[in-house]
């Protein structure tokens, strides 16, 4: 039978099924095959911080939103255009989301009289109207893939494990998707068991072919290719991204990279990406704490290494006063805050921006340090370069905050030349400093970047001693002196202040808008489409988004103050929009919401419709 | 290998210009000196050695070696020190420590240097009293100590830091005293010749806030009677005229001290610190009682343990051993590693 194909835009997916359904990989696997298209893609994965929550349960409810078009797009999707929902949990926890018609394809089976109960349906949603604004396709997802798998020399277990690949098949299928790279995935994955393989194999083809013959689906899609700048391009989550860039770090200033760290989520992802990364000289330490992570990396950075520590909000508070002693002896050291929703342990797989505060003001005494701020999965590698920068040229602690959203979010990465990326080679110091000739001052600084000396034991002829302990300008020594610890509180301040960072860029088309968005981090993709959006209704608003939290943009109190209106939406309660206050009296608009979960375009836009009404 | 060339060093080069600010009297003066005088023994090259230390008394002492040194802070020392040392074979590298420092603040990163066997020589003085903060009881002080936060006597049973570093794997454990500058200096010669972590405790006198707290170990009347001087392969006798010694009595679990004249020789523990059970180093650690008779110094305990450095940088070496493209080609090829796809 001939099926009829439609060509869309843009589409929105959502696999959603139980922790252990394998709704992560499925929609990992749709991903990469949407990215082989060269698609546009962006991606959401949502899942709970227990690792097998009981099952069927909504709390153990995973799933991975991909939004992908013929166009580029800032986002993965406010809403879903299509529900893959494997078991009633899934269903129930996510048809909120859905808007009247999208389509649903649910796993019968899975539909029991005990599942339903365990979720609060009385009588199955499928049996009744209360699903009759939607497209129900109702598929036996488990009992076909068993089925198909009749042959095969798999457990039952392994059998009705394979579903997943059922419902990619499907999927792929109803999208026009090329599968070969998911045939290549399944063949490494299961290398050790090519029985598995095989069955994998054959659930994704049971899937593909089910599409192509049941009455049910009468429709494929098509989505052509975005139109992205020529060369090449993988699909990348911002925690790969940015451990490539500390990668490209090591690689560009021809120092070894040294991470401590121990394992948090959502950072542990960038831990394990480094230590498959020995041949760079990369070295991992996985130490006994936070603490001893931050110092085991500051140790290093005294012996000559860049200095890494990975981490989320616990993390950084632990590590806050060995920070501060970076502060004091003014080694590079970078320190990567993987936010998360806090306070305390708060919701570990969930996303927020509230570590803001804590990276600018977080530690005792006046302990300024540079942060930097990614505004997209792609961008952590450069983010993860421009920290290692300002880390090594200007001697300092620099705290980069990603968060669970950019990090575990993916879209499609223009891979960079190797030669474009920066130079930043450093010079050790080699011999005395000294107007003699034979002293070393380690606290004498260059004047330009008001950055000492950087030298590395194994020195002959410049042995020092640096701590915690206040040290006299120039020669490093104790100083209980007040006119010196002034000195230096006041020269600490300003090796932060002085770094130059780029003016910040204000994107306004139209040229003539009166209100200003003003972001900072993963909120950027969000409020881009939020603008988009208020563009197309032929109204004007400029965005303005921030990279660089301390020290921030030259030029940004006189962009701030061009403007009749200043917008900060922030995943937090206003951290950015106090700091905006305080330092350019700018009456800012706040707009924040803490759910755990990044800004859907369509609340922004409201937002933003409503301020340029009162402009 | 050729002999490597004698840089004729001397206590004096490893003096630091700065003055030593430690109270008058206080062991620590002891101490220093001691070590000056035996690092050009070494013949390591000051540059190539790193003193790194937490807070406290003892962890000034950086400031008074004329080498490499950091003052970090508290507890930190042995994390700090792990990433130097890892990260640079090259070094020689010693934590300095006090009990409230290694024991109290920074425990968990002591007893984790010391289980990966991290090449570090980590010298814990212990004068079982809070110094510099001016005479709080330690996590060594006695049952009982009357101190300024503790009027009524210390409610906190000790550590025994010896029992404590076996129990996480040490692979070097030893004991001196400030005022026995051989003895200590004997003790650190073991010490620098081990692969891997080597622990050593030295009993340290705070003149100030726990004066004679080791009193017993130094006073000639009485110190041949407290102290067992561990010899490697020497039967355990002590006392002044040999009178005592160590046996293993049978059933039971550990080590006892009985008169000589009432054990046959062949009972007497023969000190072997090579053992690789480090029960029989434990057992010694526990001998002395609350009077500090029977107060084991010397190495207790010395066994081969593959130093977490050594596997580290073997995994380093061996990864890239099989590079044969520049760090640039490298990277390009990791960037675009996995599924990518070009647009013309």
């Amino acid at each position: 039978m001939t099926k009829q194909i439609r060509q869309l835009d843009r589409v929105v997916i959502r696999f959603a099924g139980d922790s252990g359904d394998g709704m992560q990989l499925t929609g990992d696997r749709f991903t990469s095959e949407t990215a082989q298209l060269g698609n546009d893609i962006s991606t959401l994965p949502n899942f709970p911080a227990e690792i097998r929550a009981p099952a069927g349960t909504l709390p153990g409810v995973s799933s991975f939103q991909v939004h992908f078009a013929d166009y580029d797009i800032l986002t993965p999707g406010d809403a879903p255009n299509v529900l893959v929902a494997m078991n009633p949990a899934a269903l129930k926890a996510n048809l909120a989301d859905l808007p009247r018609g999208a389509d649903i394809i649910v796993n019968t089976d899975e539909f029991t009289k005990r599942n339903l109960a365990k979720v609060g349906y009385q009588a199955s949603p499928l049996d009744d109207d209360s699903l009759a604004g939607y497209v129900v396709h109702p598929v036996a997802l488990t009992s076909m893939t068993v089925g198909a798998l009749a042959a095969h020399q798999v457990s039952k277990k392994d059998a009705e494990r394979s579903k997943n690949m059922f419902a990619l098949g499907l999927l792929s299928w109803m999208y026009s998707r090329p599968f070969e790279s998911t045939l290549r995935f399944l063949e490494r994955k299961f290398a050790a068991r090519p029985e598995l393989v095989a069955a994998n194999v054959a659930a994704f083809k049971a899937g593909w072919n089910f599409g192509e013959t049941t009455e049910d689906f009468a429709v494929r899609y098509e989505v052509k290719p975005a139109k992205m700048k020529p060369g090449t391009y993988r699909n990348i989550t911002g925690n790969a991204a940015l451990s490539l860039g500390l990668v490209a770090a090591g690689v560009r200033s021809g120092l070894p990279v040294f991470l401590g760290a121990y394992p948090i989520t959502p950072a542990s992802d960038i831990l394990h990406e480094l230590s498959k990364h020995k041949r760079f000289g990369v070295l991992t330490v996985q130490a006994e704490d936070e603490i001893a992570a931050v110092g085991a990396a500051l140790g290093a950075s005294y012996g000559g290494s860049l200095g890494v520590t990975t981490t989320s909000g616990p993390g950084v508070a632990l590590k806050s006063e060995t920070i501060s002693l970076a502060v004091a002896l003014e080694l590079p050291l970078v320190i990567v805050d993987v936010q998360r929703a806090g306070p305390s342990t708060g919701m570990p797989t969930k996303t927020e921006q509230a570590d803001l505060n804590m990276a600018l003001y977080g530690r005792h005494g006046e302990a300024p340090v540079a942060v930097i701020a990614p505004r997209s999965p792609s961008d952590c590698f450069f983010a993860a370069l421009e920290a290692a920068r300002i880390a090594l040229t200007y001697r300092t602690p620099v705290i980069l905050l990603s968060d669970n959203y950019v990090a575990n979010g993916s879209e499609p990465w223009l891979l960079p030349d190797v030669e474009s990326l920066p130079d930043l080679r450093v010079e050790f110091a080699t011999k005395p400093n000294g107007d003699d000739g034979t002293t070393f001052l380690p606290y004498l600084r260059d004047p330009e970047t008001l950055a000492r000396p950087w030298a590395i034991p194994g020195t002959a002829g410049l042995e020092h001693r640096i701590g915690g302990l206040e040290k006299a300008d120039k020669t490093g020594d104790i100083s209980y002196d007040p006119a010196n610890h002034d000195f230096m509180v006041r020269t600490r301040a300003a090796r932060i202040e002085t770094i130059p960072v780029p003016d910040i860029e204000v994107e306004d088309p139209d040229g003539d808008a009166r209100v200003l968005v003003l972001g900072w981090g993963s909120t950027y993709g969000p409020i881009g489409a939020a603008c988009r959006g208020v563009r197309q209704r032929g109204l004007s608003i400029a965005q303005a988004h921030l990279r660089h939290l301390a020290p921030m943009p030259a030029n940004l109190g006189e962009v701030l103050r061009s403007y009749d209106k200043v917008v900060i939406p922030e995943m937090n309660l206003g951290q950015l929009a106090h700091v905006i206050r305080a330092r350019y009296l700018v009456d800012a608009i706040s707009y924040n919401q803490v759910r755990g979960l990044p800004f859907t375009a369509a609340e922004l836009e409201t937002t933003l419709e409503e301020v340029l009404k009162n402009v | 290998m050729s002999e490597p060339i004698a840089l004729k060093l001397t206590a004096k080069d490893f003096k630091s210009d700065q003055e030593v600010r430690w109270c008058p009297g206080c062991g620590d003066y002891a101490i220093l000196a001691a070590i000056q005088q035996f690092m050009p023994e070494l013949n390591i090259p000051r540059e190539r050695t790193v003193f790194v230390s937490g807070i406290g008394c003892s962890s000034r002492f950086p400031y008074y070696m004329n080498t490499y040194g950091m003052h970090s802070i508290h507890g930190r020392a042995p994390a700090i020190a792990t990433g130097l040392s890892v990260s640079r074979p090259d070094l020689s590298v010693w934590v300095v420590t006090g009990d409230g420092d290694a024991l109290s603040i920074g425990g968990n990163h002591l007893i984790h240097a010391l289980r990966r066997n991290v090449n570090l020589k980590i010298l814990l003085f212990n004068n079982r009293i809070y110094g510099l903060t001016k005479g709080q009881y330690s996590p060594t002080s006695e049952v009982g100590k009357v101190t300024k936060s503790t009027p009524a006597g210390s409610a906190d049973a000790p550590f025994n830091p010896l029992s404590l570093a076996l129990g996480a794997e040490a692979s070097f454990v030893g004991r001196t005293i400030d005022s026995d500058r051989k003895h200590l200096q004997s003790v650190l010669r073991a010490a620098a010749e081990h692969e891997g972590s080597a622990f050593v405790e030295i009993y340290q006198n705070c003149n100030i806030f726990n004066d004679g707290a080791f009193e017993q170990l130094k006073d000639p009347s009485t110190r041949d009677d407290y102290l067992i001087r561990l010899e490697h392969g020497q039967p355990i006798t002590f006392g002044a005229d040999g009178q005592f010694c160590v046996v293993h009595p049978p059933g039971g679990f550990g080590l006892e001290v009985r008169e000589t004249s009432s054990v046959r020789p062949e009972e007497i523990v023969v000190h072997d610190a090579t053992v690789a059970d480090p029960a029989y180093a434990f057992a010694l650690s526990r001998l002395p009682g609350l009077d500090l008779r029977n107060t084991p110094i010397g190495v207790f305990r010395s066994v081969d343990r593959p130093s977490y450095d050594s596997v580290v940088q073997s995994q380093l070496a061996a990864a890239k051993a099989t590079v044969t493209e520049t760090p640039e080609q490298q990277l390009a090829g990791l960037l675009g590693s996995g599924d990518t796809w070009t647009i013309i």
